[in-house]
């Protein structure tokens, strides 16, 4: 069973966004209006944003700047925070340590959005909408089985939803390797984000084969995971910057 | 035929057939509130929950934070009195049919608030079919419907000898319909030996069960708090405080209420100053507790500089959340002022210039003029040179020490008028810790780890609930006492022959000592 992990390498991170725009069109994530992302209701699944996060005026002054900035997926934590609040079992991890919510179970009490000490998790406070191009391109694939509705698929107003890692992705890789009649590997899936990152700074893998990149990688001395004191044991992996 | 004293009968039983255009412009104040608040909700059921001021990452707002001051005012009800039932307390009585119907409808509006609070409320069944045993939601949800359950079951058996007295003693004009919901409601009452014997043993086992549920549902609410990580929840005092604030919140609510029954219906001849003085004790106590409670979890913030605990800790103390936490540390400091100083005044001194209610209202209006001139334009163009005060200062530094002098001088007319002084001391305390909770819910979710700090304002939408809130708990409460009497008759007749036979026992005072007072007190006469 594979463990699935990301990898990300922040001294080749340029901070494009690029990953965040490659998950919006990827997932189906809604647009709100400018007023909604004023009062904070943007859903960013990847979201990108500049360090240190309260003091806009840590990065220095000019000339001697140093911005810094932090991308952040779900962390598909193996020891998640948000499943065990979770009162109805609508979030979970699966087998291979992803960390999955069923749209079609969520009671919207929020209680994993709270939970979460990363701040992975959004509500849909709305009807999802989007401008009419962006409505007709809408991303089909959806990851359902009876009473589950998962992956891209649209969510109703009053869910929750969050980074997927691009299950629906994985379904089709293990799909077409059934179909051709040969055995899936680890190499053939990897999400939207770190296909589209213009840096290259995203590798994705298994982390329970030691001989893939991500493992290497993880054992790297710049190798940190966010906030490690929460408990959390984090798949997403960090390289710090030189 | 069950018996009923006349008097009981012209104070309790007749007057909930009167019914005047008092209680009908109540009743319909209250329901357009509750209409309005419906409406509100349809509103928010449509558009979802992007109407309220909730964001990322204030995820809660305000109906958590009224989820959790109405769970905590609940407590006073059933807990109270079954603890004073428990200990024997006799003067609990006329009080306790208001407590237990405070405890079951404060619980049922807590619900509410879960379910507005909800994005997918038409989904709530899930808990049950998927529930996940690990989620402290959910054990929320068992201790609150075990705590609903089981204080309705108390409501309602110590209602049972209330009905069977109602149904045999009812006005000749009673309407027939009222007639019929008592006698079904009595389950056959008929207060013979065999049915008292089961009636008590049953009040027994339910006040004895019910003391664990009560604490256990404010303990678990806390926990959905305290088990997650966020700064300032992750505290292992939160349970504790939650049950402490609870009771003490309650008792203030319940003074509240029973003021407001008493003040409206002919209860005033059952609820004296003596319940208020017994009850005020309680009640410091629980203040007492309150305050070494919150000192405690605040002193652990600033002793652990935490990273991201110290953030939240400032901005309660000098930043965003300063307002609403000063404000409930001092409506708390008044209700433990207004609670605990009459009783250490001096008997003689209260006869005193100073101690007249006209001095303490003279002196309070001069505090206050003394405000005005302070920050009038024409004081503050006024240079402060060399040699000269400066006035503003002096004005300000006047005005603190005249409102002292008048909290002072209000003291004697605070002893003399107990039913006042507790319910201003309880309308502080509500207010104080419905600010409680949402110091412990808003400056957390404002500061959380990973996200930048936010500010939350409530909409429209989200004030209108919570009053609509308020008005259905007091609907409820209005026709739930127009239905049934808001003493107990039975408790109250049971009262009054304990008290008689207690009144029988004469405790003789100790005998007169022989000796003269000197030696008493060891001093030896000298000899001559």
């Amino acid at each position: 069973m594979p463990r699935w992990a990301m990898v990300i390498d922040l001294d080749k991170c340029v901070a494009c966004q690029g990953c965040s725009i490659a998950c919006r069109q990827e997932n189906n994530t809604p647009v709100v209006s400018p007023e909604q992302a004023a009062l904070g209701r943007a859903i960013r699944w990847n979201d990108v944003f500049p360090l240190p996060l309260n003091e806009p005026a840590g990065a220095g002054a000019y000339p001697n700047v140093k911005p810094r900035y932090m991308t952040r997926p779900c962390m598909h934590c193996a020891n998640p925070a948000c499943i065990k609040v979770c009162p109805v079992q609508a979030t979970y991890v699966d087998e291979e340590g992803l960390v999955r919510v069923n749209y079609n179970r969520c009671i919207g009490c929020r209680f994993c959005t709270i939970a979460c000490p990363y701040g992975v998790r959004y509500f849909n406070w709305e009807q999802p909408t989007w401008t009419p191009e962006m409505a007709q391109h809408l991303n089909p694939d959806t990851v359902s089985e009876e009473g589950s509705l998962e992956g891209p698929a649209v969510r109703p107003k009053g869910v929750v939803e969050k980074c997927t890692f691009c299950i629906h992705r994985l379904r089709k890789a293990r799909a077409r390797a059934k179909l051709e009649g040969r055995p899936f590997r680890a190499d053939e899936y990897v999400p939207a984000c770190v296909e589209t990152c213009t840096a290259r700074a995203r590798y994705f893998g298994d982390l329970s084969d030691p001989d893939s990149t991500v493992s290497q990688l993880a054992a790297s001395g710049r190798a940190f995971r966010l906030q490690e004191e929460a408990g959390t044991h984090p798949n997403v992996i960090y390289l710090r910057e030189g | 035929m069950l018996q009923i004293d006349p008097q009981d009968k012209t104070h309790l039983i007749d007057s909930l057939f009167r019914t005047g255009p008092r209680f009908w412009v109540a009743a319909l104040a209250l329901a357009a509130i509750v209409g309005w608040g419906a409406a509100m909700y349809a509103r928010q059921m449509l558009l979802g929950l992007a109407v309220t001021g909730m964001n990322r990452p204030n995820y809660w707002g305000i109906y958590i934070v009224n989820f959790i001051f109405l769970i905590g005012v609940s407590m006073a009800g059933t807990v109270i009195t079954a603890a004073l039932y428990l200990t024997g307390v006799n003067w609990r009585r006329p009080i306790a049919r208001i407590a237990e119907a405070t405890t079951v409808f404060g619980l049922m509006i807590a619900g509410l608030q879960v379910i507005v609070d909800m994005g997918r409320p038409e989904r709530m069944l899930s808990m049950f079919i998927y529930g996940r045993a690990q989620s402290p939601l959910l054990w929320d949800v068992a201790s609150l419907t075990l705590y609903l359950l089981t204080s309705s079951f108390a409501l309602y058996i110590s209602l049972m000898p209330d009905l069977g007295i109602l149904r045999d003693n009812l006005p000749e004009a009673a309407p027939r319909w009222r007639r019929l919901l008592y006698t079904v409601l009595a389950l056959g009452w008929r207060g013979n030996r065999e049915q008292w014997r089961r009636l008590e043993r049953v009040i027994r086992v339910v006040s004895i069960l019910i003391i664990p549920i009560g604490v256990s549902l404010h303990t678990v609410t806390s926990w959905i708090l305290s088990t997650t990580l966020q700064p300032g929840w992750h505290s292992t005092i939160l349970g504790p405080y939650f049950v402490v604030g609870a009771i003490f919140s309650g008792i203030a609510l319940l003074f509240i209420l029973v003021t407001i029954v008493r003040q409206v219906s002919s209860v005033k001849f059952y609820i004296e100053p003596r319940h208020y003085r017994n009850l005020g004790w309680l009640f410091i106590t629980m203040s007492i507790i309150w305050f070494y409670f919150t000192y405690t979890e605040h002193l652990t913030m600033i002793a652990g500089q935490d990273t991201v605990e110290f953030p939240l800790l400032a901005s309660k103390l000098w930043g965003q959340d300063a307002p609403s936490f000063w404000g409930m540390v001092l409506l708390m400091a008044l209700a433990a002022y207004l609670l605990i100083s009459p009783l250490l005044l001096p008997v003689r001194w209260e006869r005193a210039l100073f101690f007249r209610p006209r001095f303490a209202l003279a002196t309070a209006a001069s505090a206050g003029l003394a405000l005005v001139m302070a920050y009038a334009p024409q004081t503050q163009a006024v240079v402060a040179g060399p040699g000269l005060p400066d006035l503003p200062a002096a004005l300000r530094v006047t005005a603190i020490a005249l409102l002292l002098a008048a909290a002072i001088s209000i003291l004697a007319w605070l002893r003399r008028h107990v039913v006042g002084g507790a319910v201003i001391a309880s309308v502080a305390v509500v207010v104080g810790m419905w600010l409680e909770r949402w110091n412990i819910i808003i400056p957390t979710v404002t500061h959380p780890r990973l996200i930048a700090w936010a500010a939350y304002t409530p909409t429209l939408t989200e004030w209108s609930l919570t009053a609509a809130s308020a008005a259905l708990f007091g609907l409820m409460l209005l026709v739930f006492f127009k239905l049934f009497p808001a003493v107990s008759l039975w408790e109250v007749a049971e009262g009054r022959v304990i008290d008689a036979a207690q009144a029988a026992i004469e405790i003789p005072l100790p005998p007169e000592s022989g000796q003269p007072k000197w030696q008493r007190r060891g001093i030896r006469k000298r000899l001559a």
